[in-house]
C-alpha cells in the first residue's frame, strides 16, 4: 500500500534516496540543501548505513566515490559555491566510471549569492564544469512528487550507466511542501558486475564495463589518469584517450533518447513552452487560466544529455520560449536545434520565479 | 624482501615503474608490503588508496583493489572506503605535498576522525612529479624551482602535526631505516585508529641534484646522520638545549587507544 504524506521537497529528495537503497552520504552543509544533510544523519544509521559530515565539499564528494568502489549507492548534497568545489572530483568520477549521485539545490550566484532564493544558475556548470570532455546525466524535478521519483531514478541511471548524475533542484522545489504519494518499493537497477574473466574497463556494446567492486577478488586499480582497458594508466599515447573519452562521451550520449523524461502538452500548438524544475509550475498555471490548445508545453525532467528530439513533437511550433531562473542557459540549448523557429529566452534572476501574468504577456506578444 | 612476498603483492605486468633511479620510494614500498604481508591480509580484503604525485603513484604497482585518486584528496577518498566497508584493510600512500599542502585540511580531519587506517607518507621534501618545486617540508634555505634564493617558509612537522590532531599511532623514520621503518608500519596496520608513519626519504633527481646531495648515497647518509632519536630530542629540549641545526627527530611519537571510527564492533 502506497501511503500519501505532505513533505518538503529535501525531504522527498531522501525519502526517494532511502527508497533507492542508499547506503552512504558524504557531504557538507550549505543553504538551502542542509536538511538533506540532517535527514540523512538521522535516517541512515538506523538503516544500516553510513553518514559522514566532512570537513567540505571536496572531501564530501571524495568519500561519496570511495564509499561507491565498495559498491554502496551513494550521494551527497549541496548548493552553489559546494557544488563549484566539487567540479574536479566529479571529473574524477567520470573518467573512473564511478557511479554517484549529486544533489544540488541550486541558489543565486555567482560566488556566495542568495543563499536562501531559488535560481537555476549551475545548469552549464553540471555538464562542462569539471576540465576535458565529458557526458553527465542531470534530472530537475517540478515538484515534490518528482523530487522523490527523480531521485530514486538518479541512483539507477548513474548505476546503468557508471556516471556521476545530478539532481538538478533548486531552492523552490527543495523547500516547499507538497503532498507526496510514497509507493511502496520503487525500481532498482543494480550495477551490472564484471564477470570473471572481462577487464575491468573493457566495456560490450553498451559502453559500460562491468563493475568490480572493492573486495571482490578482481583487484581493479582505478585512475583518474588515462588508462587502458586494464585500468593501467597510459598518458601519452593518443589513440588511448581517444578511445577511453569518446566511449565514456558515447555511452551516455548515444541513449539520449533512451535517457529522456518529458511532459509534452498540446503539441499542435505554435507557441510552446520549454521548461525545466520550478518553471513548468507557472507554465502549467497559464495553461490552466487559458484552457485552450494554444499555448504547448515542453517539460524536461531530463535536461542533460539533451533530448533534441523531444522538440520535434511541436510540428507546428513557431516560438518556443524558455524561462528560467538565469540568464538564458538552456534557451542556447535549446536555440542550438532549432530550423527556423523563434527561440525566446525568458531569463530570470534575483531569486524569484516567473509569475503566470509574465508569461502569458509573452505568449500574447507572439500572436 | 623475498621473492614470494614481491609475487605475491606487485604487478609485475606493470613493470618498469616510472621511480627515477636512486628514488627512495621503493624502499618504503618494499617495508610497506612486508608490513602488510607480516600481518598475513588477504590480497582481495586490502586497498591501497593515494592522491597526486610520485608516492602516489605506488598503489598502481601493488596487486590489490587500489584507488588513484585527485591531488590532495586521498584521505577523503579513503575515508569512503573505510567508512562504507570497515571489512577492508585499507593504506594509503602520499606524499609530503599531497598531504600537507593541498591535502592539510583532510589530513588534520582524518587524524581528528582517528579513521581505522594506516598513512605512509613519503617525504622527499619537494614535489618530485612536477620537476622539483618547494613544499610545505622544503627545508628553510633548500633550493627548488620556486624557492631560487632558498625556501624561507619554515617547514611543517608532519609528525607532530598528526599527534596533534588526535591520530592513534604516530612514527617517522627514513629510508635508511628500513628495519625500524617496517616495524613502525606494522604497529601502525595493528593499531586500531589513524596511525601515521612519515618516511623521509631521498630524492636524487629533484632535491638532491639542488642542494649538493647529488649522490643517492649522499642524501641517504644525510638522513643517517641527521636523525635523532625522539627520546633524545625530547631530553634535550628538556634541558634547554638546541636541537643541532637540520636535524630532525625519529621515533615513534604517539601510541595510545584513543576511540576511533571505521572500526567493525
Amino acid at each position: 500500500m502506497s501511503k500519501i504524506e505532505f513533505m518538503q521537497g529535501n525531504t522527498a529528495c531522501c525519502e526517494g534516496a532511502l527508497a533507492a537503497g542508499c547506503s552512504f552520504f558524504g557531504g557538507y552543509p550549505i543553504t538551502p540543501s542542509t536538511e538533506i544533510a540532517e535527514l540523512m544523519a538521522l535516517r541512515l544509521p538506523k538503516a544500516g548505513g553510513t553518514f559522514i559530515q566532512m570537513e567540505d565539499e571536496i572531501a564530501g564528494i571524495g568519500s561519496v566515490i570511495g564509499a561507491s568502489w565498495t559498491g554502496a549507492r551513494s550521494m551527497t548534497a549541496t548548493s552553489g559555491p559546494g557544488f563549484s568545489l566539487m567540479m574536479e572530483n566529479i571529473g574524477y568520477a567520470v573518467m573512473t566510471e564511478t557511479p554517484c549521485v549529486i544533489v544540488n539545490i541550486q541558489r543565486g550566484g555567482p560566488s556566495t549569492g542568495q543563499p536562501t532564493m531559488s535560481a537555476q544558475g549551475d545548469m552549464m556548470q553540471c555538464r562542462f564544469g569539471s576540465h576535458g570532455d565529458m557526458a553527465t546525466i542531470a534530472v530537475v524535478p517540478s515538484t515534490v512528487q518528482e523530487m522523490y521519483e527523480l531521485t530514486a531514478k538518479a541512483f539507477n541511471l548513474a548505476d546503468r550507466f557508471r556516471v556521476p548524475t545530478f539532481v538538478m533542484s533548486d531552492e523552490t522545489i527543495g523547500h516547499m511542501r507538497e503532498r507526496v504519494i510514497i509507493p511502496d518499493s520503487v525500481d532498482i537497477v543494480p550495477r551490472k558486475p564484471l564477470l570473471e574473466g572481462e577487464l575491468p574497463f573493457q566495456a560490450g556494446e553498451d559502453g559500460v564495463p562491468g563493475f568490480a567492486k572493492f573486495g571482490s577478488g578482481h583487484r581493479v586499480h582505478v585512475t583518474g589518469l588515462t588508462h587502458d582497458e586494464r585500468g593501467y594508466p597510459d598518458t601519452t599515447n593518443p589513440e588511448t584517450h581517444e578511445k577511453l573519452v569518446l566511449r565514456l562521451y558515447n555511452k551516455v550520449e548515444s541513449k539520449r533518447h533512451e535517457i529522456a523524461d518529458y511532459d509534452a502538452v498540446n503539441t499542435d500548438a505554435e507557441t510552446v513552452f520549454v521548461t525545466y524544475g520550478p518553471c513548468a509550475r507557472t507554465v502549467r498555471q497559464v495553461l490552466h487560466d487559458h484552457p485552450d490548445e494554444e499555448i504547448g508545453h515542453l517539460n524536461l525532467r531530463i535536461v542533460w544529455p539533451f533530448p533534441e528530439d523531444t522538440l520535434k513533437l511541436f510540428p507546428n511550433a513557431k516560438t518556443f520560449i524558455v524561462p528560467e531562473l538565469n540568464l538564458g542557459q538552456m534557451a542556447r540549448e535549446v536555440a542550438r536545434h532549432m530550423s527556423g523557429q523563434k527561440v525566446l529566452s525568458m531569463p530570470k534572476i534575483g531569486g524569484l520565479i516567473h509569475t503566470p501574468a509574465e508569461l502569458y504577456a509573452a505568449v500574447e506578444a507572439e500572436r | 624482501m623475498s621473492t614470494r612476498v614481491f609475487e605475491k603483492w606487485y604487478r609485475e605486468d606493470r613493470l618498469p615503474h616510472i621511480f627515477c633511479t636512486g628514488c627512495g620510494n621503493g624502499t618504503v614500498m618494499n617495508c610497506s608490503i612486508k608490513a602488510v604481508d607480516a600481518m598475513q591480509w588477504n590480497i582481495d580484503d586490502t586497498v591501497f588508496v593515494s592522491g597526486i604525485g610520485c608516492s602516489s603513484r605506488a598503489p598502481g604497482y601493488i596487486s590489490t583493489d587500489s584507488l588513484h585518486t585527485t591531488h590532495g584528496r586521498a584521505l577523503a577518498f579513503a575515508t569512503g572506503v573505510k567508512m562504507a566497508n570497515p571489512d577492508l584493510h585499507v593504506v594509503v600512500f602520499t606524499g609530503d605535498g599531497d598531504l600537507s599542502a593541498i591535502g592539510g585540511n583532510h589530513f588534520i580531519h582524518a587524524c581528528r576522525r582517528n579513521i581505522d587506517m594506516t598513512v605512509i607518507c613519503m617525504n622527499n621534501m619537494i614535489y618530485g612529479m612536477t620537476g622539483g618545486q618547494g613544499s610545505p617540508c622544503t627545508p628553510v634555505g633548500k633550493i627548488s624551482t620556486t624557492t631560487p634564493y632558498g625556501a624561507a617558509e619554515p617547514v611543517f612537522d608532519l609528525a607532530e602535526l598528526a599527534v596533534a590532531a588526535g591520530a592513534n599511532h604516530v612514527a617517522r623514520w627514513t629510508s635508511y631505516h628500513t628495519a625500524e621503518l617496517t616495524k613502525a608500519i606494522i604497529t601502525g596496520l595493528s593499531t586500531e585508529g589513524l596511525s601515521f608513519i612519515e618516511a623521509m626519504v631521498q630524492c636524487p633527481t629533484a632535491y638532491g641534484r639542488r642542494n649538493k646531495l647529488r649522490q643517492v648515497t649522499d642524501q641517504v647518509e644525510w638522513m643517517r646522520t641527521h636523525a635523532m632519536l625522539l627520546q633524545k630530542v625530547r631530553r634535550m629540549e628538556q634541558e634547554g638545549k638546541p636541537i643541532p641545526e637540520e636535524h630532525f627527530a625519529v621515533g615513534e611519537f604517539v601510541r595510545r587507544h584513543r576511540p576511533a571510527m571505521g572500526v567493525r564492533r
